[in-house]
């Protein structure tokens, strides 16, 4: 058993000036702040990585920084999915008795480095292929464009049906102060933003962002806070497209059954309270959505467009925004939504609040939905 | 002057794909055997590229990405041509583009193809 003791979240934008140990530290202080632990109660330490920042030893880098002399501590890297897999590992190690309070922290100035957007774009095409794919010129949202151009043509969904997705995270962003973009949006504006890998455009892309997560997994409960991590799965098929089994078919669901597995209950994800759904495009969240059995093949935007996945609807879907509006910086990107879900659960989302989340699921995807990892979150109580 | 596109088959296992291996990635059996493919394919997914990675590839945007299920079977990921659809039948080979040598796709010709043309 693992508890999610303490979280940091902060806004994400453009923190000008602020590298990626800032924006950790001011993160993890939070963090700490929230669980009632001070530093040297931390025993444990994982990070992920950051493109602004790329470093062998990141995690000792960071502990050094922020005064941490923890017994374990090191770096993971599974592009998008990483963040949900140092949840995941923060929770195999504390339930099996190895360490009381691990700290998990990530954050990148990826949108004020130097570069900006044109630097981020060319760094991260580079989960391509470096002989067989990258020299062809592609990059993230083109690798996704090809999924997005199947996917369509497979299961009858429009690019109006897909700009669903987008309308909804940014309404969900208009309603968190932290958010990087808050305007809300209508499915026409979406369709009229600027191609950037058809049938993706601008709109329908999470958005470049500094910014920083932290939280705390605890063997114990040190507060108020009872949100358990109770299973949790991974499945990896492929790392670059041109490699995956289909390009239709991923990894989510067998990722989300072995979770299910490991709490060793009969549960399927239409249990769910609150939703906490990887959104690196809008194609992403649909085929996840659908995957994870939420909604049926062609559906998921359909849903969404009635109200089902909305803050009071009934499967409340990333409320405070997702990668798309609330903002994408990195590994962090993915741990606003596990901070957002410890809020919803710990009643203290404010004006975002939902009815009741007891039980929640997460997942999140790396590369090209290549690398999968699912979490299962309870309340106590 | 444009070259075939290649692929490697594993002789004991029958298995048949793109990326370079010295060894087969289903039954690890050493020393594939790299074909010359023949070109034909069919396009399972196709994507314009509006917003390209690096300033040599932004001269040529927007281009066509597409992924060929090459009639060998194997899948890969090449350029092709403008308006290029899911389902059209192609023909492609090596052909050099901003100085690299990288797969490119037309549609076919001849009468057995439903060409557009």
């Amino acid at each position: 058993m693992s508890w999610i003791t303490g979280v940091g979240l902060l806004p994400f934008g453009r923190h000008e000036g602020k590298n990626t140990l800032d924006l950790m530290s001011e993160a993890a202080a939070l963090a700490l702040d929230d669980a009632g632990l001070k530093r040297g109660d931390i025993d444990g330490v994982l990070t992920g990585y950051a493109t602004t920042m790329p470093h062998i030893m990141l995690a000792t880098v960071f502990c050094e920084h922020f005064g941490l002399s923890p017994a374990y501590a090191h770096g993971l890297q599974v592009g998008g999915a990483t963040g949900f897999a140092m949840a995941m590992l923060a929770h195999e190690l504390v339930a099996a008795g190895r360490l009381k309070h691990v700290l998990v922290v990530a954050g990148e100035n990826r949108l004020s480095a130097p570069g900006g957007r044109d630097k981020v774009v060319e760094t991260l095409a580079q989960v391509g292929h470096p002989v067989h794919e990258v020299p062809l010129g592609p990059t993230i949202p083109a690798y996704y464009g090809l999924v997005a151009n199947r996917y369509m043509h497979e299961h009858g969904v429009s690019e109006a049906d897909l700009a669903e997705l987008a309308v909804l995270m940014r309404a969900n962003a208009a309603t968190h102060p932290g958010a990087q973009f808050r305007e809300p949006i209508t499915v026409g504006d979406v369709l009229a933003s600027k191609p950037i890998a058809r049938p993706l455009k601008l709109l329908d892309c999470c958005a470049t962002a500094d910014g920083a997560v932290a939280f705390v997994v605890s063997r114990e409960r040190t507060g108020t806070a009872a949100v358990r991590i109770i299973g949790a799965g991974q499945a990896h098929t492929h790392q670059h497209i041109s490699e995956a089994p289909s390009l239709t078919e991923f990894g989510a669901r067998l990722s989300m059954d072995r979770a299910i597995a490991a709490t060793g209950r009969k549960l399927t994800t239409t249990d769910a309270d609150y939703l906490a759904i990887y959104d690196s495009f809008t194609i992403t969240l649909a085929i996840l959505l659908e995957e994870l059995g939420l909604a049926r093949r062609g559906e998921a935007c359909g849903l969404a467009r009635d109200g089902y996945f909305s803050r009071t609807g009934t499967k409340p879907l990333n409320t405070h925004g997702g990668l798309m509006s609330y903002g994408h910086c990195g590994v962090a990107g993915a741990l606003a939504h596990l901070v957002e879900t410890q809020l919803q659960m710990t009643g203290r989302a404010e004006n975002r609040q939902v009815a009741d989340a007891g039980l929640a699921f997460l997942h999140g995807d790396g590369g090209v939905m290549s690398s999968h990892v699912s979490l299962i979150m309870e309340r106590q109580g | 002057m444009s070259d075939a596109i290649s692929y490697q088959r594993c002789a004991p296992c029958g298995h048949v794909w793109y990326f370079v291996r010295s060894f087969c990635p289903k039954c690890g059996a050493r020393e594939p055997v790299t074909s010359r493919a023949s070109g034909a394919g069919v396009v399972h997914a196709v994507t314009i590229v509006d917003r390209a990675p690096t300033p040599d590839m932004k001269a040529l945007a927007p281009y066509t990405l597409v992924m060929v299920d090459a009639e060998e079977g194997f899948r890969l990921m090449a350029h092709g041509e403008p308006g290029l659809a899911i389902g059209d039948r192609v023909s492609g080979s090596i052909v050099e583009l901003a100085g690299r040598p990288i797969p490119f796709f037309k549609r076919a010709r001849g009468p057995s193809c439903p060409s557009k043309a």
